[in-house]
């Protein structure tokens, strides 16, 4: 019998291993949903899986009898546009910040401790500044995100920068390269993946500033509709919400991952054998 | 009129002497290989021929003016590892050269201009053996054949010095005899001036036409940074024999042993 960390499951076993948590979160919930049931039918905690399929259909697939909308399609469409703004901005402005900071010792002296002071303000404790500065709107939200998420991206670029071999800059040098050119042929195509990767890795935290942000101030919104409904404790559109919210966070991070292994192919080679 | 001309020069860090009293001409057209113990400054002198270090004290000019403060064209450089671009093909890496000095202020070329610069780098990559791997990532190459493709960026800028910083200690012993003969003959067709650090002095005896031994002088046991190194021994290779070689391993040896 080979030692245990030597066994290795074959394919088949492998995902039906992956599977079996799953499987038994939902049996388990199912067992406990009507157990509770049973005991009083008015439970609104864990509800029947015929108490999901009509929320779900009220809130995804019936128009609201007040603005003639779907809920659910508006509430996803207007946190969307929030969320990738938000990353958008983020990820330019790391990038205008995070090369400068890596490469240039001017830029690096003069504002590196001003990135790591201000990368330390909890965003969420600047929320109420941003809502009196920018009112209760869209750019409020989005300005969150942005706060939150750049200083990350941009010392996570800024570390990356200063990991280019010094060698590598040096021969750029040595065929006639200058700091600008150097930047554009050398420095920014090598970052290009690496800015993904960070983006990628941000996007959780993006989502709590928006789920964050949509709680206290919106009237649509994934976040402002879980916090809306839980006053009426609506776990049937709660929990559907919060499946819905993982599955894009899942998707986003698959789509990204994929593209750059697509757009750069030097990027992963050394990577994928690892 | 020497290419590279070296008077009296000083290295120091603080109290740290790396070299001292240092006096050396190289003139166009020689092939310099640097050998010595480790620690010995060769390294230091050759970042100094960069552009990456500047000397203490003492006369340091290329072609009778003072050396430039920073790295740049003249003088080409390939080192160890790293020297290649990671997220450039074989190609792309030996154009960069040409397209950074024609296109100031995007460091690219398109159309007609992107078509000669690719001839020309096409031959160039002939003339190091790789133009079979022109659309090859540099990962997808073997060590050897990074080290051509370094060479090869570096020779397209026509570069009035070259240097090579241990170039091949990092490969096999029959790959690093493939690119002796291939540097050799590089060297011979484009009239070449090389200057290369090596820890092996064997390379170093049969490779160029002048062999330069750094290694110090003086040595204060209670102070071992108290003297720096210098040029020991400058010998033409046609004079190198088994004796001598063999004298100046012992003496390399002996050092590092008593810095050991």
């Amino acid at each position: 019998m080979k030692r245990l960390m030597n066994l290795r499951p074959s394919k088949g076993t492998a995902i039906f291993l992956g599977l079996l948590p799953f499987l038994l979160v939902a049996i388990m919930y199912l067992f406990a949903s009507d157990a509770r049931l049973a005991e009083n039918p008015n439970d609104k905690l864990l509800p029947a899986l015929t108490t999901f399929s009509e929320a779900i259909d009220r809130m995804a697939f019936t128009p609201s009898e007040r603005t003639g909308e779907i809920l659910f399609v508006q509430d996803t469409v207007s946190s969307l546009k929030r969320l990738g703004f938000g990353v958008l901005i983020s990820a330019i402005l790391a990038l205008l910040m995070g090369i400068p900071l890596g490469l240039i010792p001017y830029v690096r002296n003069g504002l590196s401790p001003f990135v790591a002071a201000f990368s330390m303000v909890p965003p969420l404790a600047v929320l109420p500044i941003l809502f009196i500065v920018f009112g209760m709107g869209e750019i409020a939200k989005v300005a969150l995100i942005v706060i939150g998420v750049t200083p990350l991206i941009v010392r996570d670029l800024q570390q990356r920068v200063s990991e280019i071999p010094a060698e590598q800059l040096i021969k750029a040098q040595t065929l006639g390269g200058s700091t600008w050119t150097i930047v554009l042929r050398v420095i920014l195509p090598q970052m290009l993946p690496r800015l993904f990767d960070a983006v990628r890795l941000t996007l959780g935290t993006a989502w709590i500033f928006l789920i964050s942000a949509e709680a206290i101030a919106a009237t649509e919104g994934l976040g402002y509709r879980i916090f809306l409904v839980r006053r009426y404790m609506s776990m049937d559109v709660i929990l559907p919400y919060v499946a819905w919210i993982t599955f894009l966070a899942f998707l986003f991070d698959f789509i990204i991952k994929k593209f750059t292994y697509k757009m750069f192919p030097w990027y992963t080679a050394g990577k994928e054998t690892k | 009129m020497s290419l590279i001309s070296v008077k009296n020069l000083y290295k120091e860090y603080g109290d740290n002497v790396v070299l001292e009293k240092l006096n050396l001409e190289i003139k166009e057209g020689e092939f310099c290989t640097l050998v010595g113990p480790s620690g010995c400054g060769k390294s230091t002198f050759l970042k100094m021929l960069l552009g990456q270090e500047t000397p203490t004290r003492g006369t340091f000019l290329f072609e009778g003016k003072p050396f430039p403060k920073e790295p740049s064209v003249e003088r080409g450089i390939v080192f160890q590892r790293y020297s290649v671009f990671s997220h450039l093909n074989v190609l792309e890496n030996v154009m960069l050269g040409i397209e950074l000095e024609k296109s100031r202020f995007f460091g690219k070329l398109f159309g007609a201009k992107r078509k000669e610069a690719k001839k020309i780098a096409m031959d160039m990559l002939e003339s190091v053996g790789l133009e079979n791997s022109a659309y090859k990532f540099p990962s997808e190459l073997s060590g050897g054949m990074q080290q051509r493709l370094s060479i090869a960026q570096s020779l397209v800028k026509k570069p009035k010095l070259l240097l090579l910083d241990e170039p091949f200690g990092a490969l096999d012993p029959g790959i690093s005899a493939d690119m002796h003969t291939l540097i050799q003959e590089l060297w011979k067709k484009n009239n070449l001036t090389l200057v290369m650090v090596t820890h092996d002095l064997h390379e170093g005896f049969h490779l160029g036409t002048r062999l330069l031994v750094f290694d110090k002088i003086r040595h204060d046991p209670h102070a071992p940074d108290r003297f720096g190194a210098t040029i020991t021994y400058d010998i033409p290779i046609s004079d190198t024999s088994e004796t001598t070689l063999n004298k100046i391993d012992k003496s390399i040896k002996k050092r590092e042993k008593n810095d050991n």
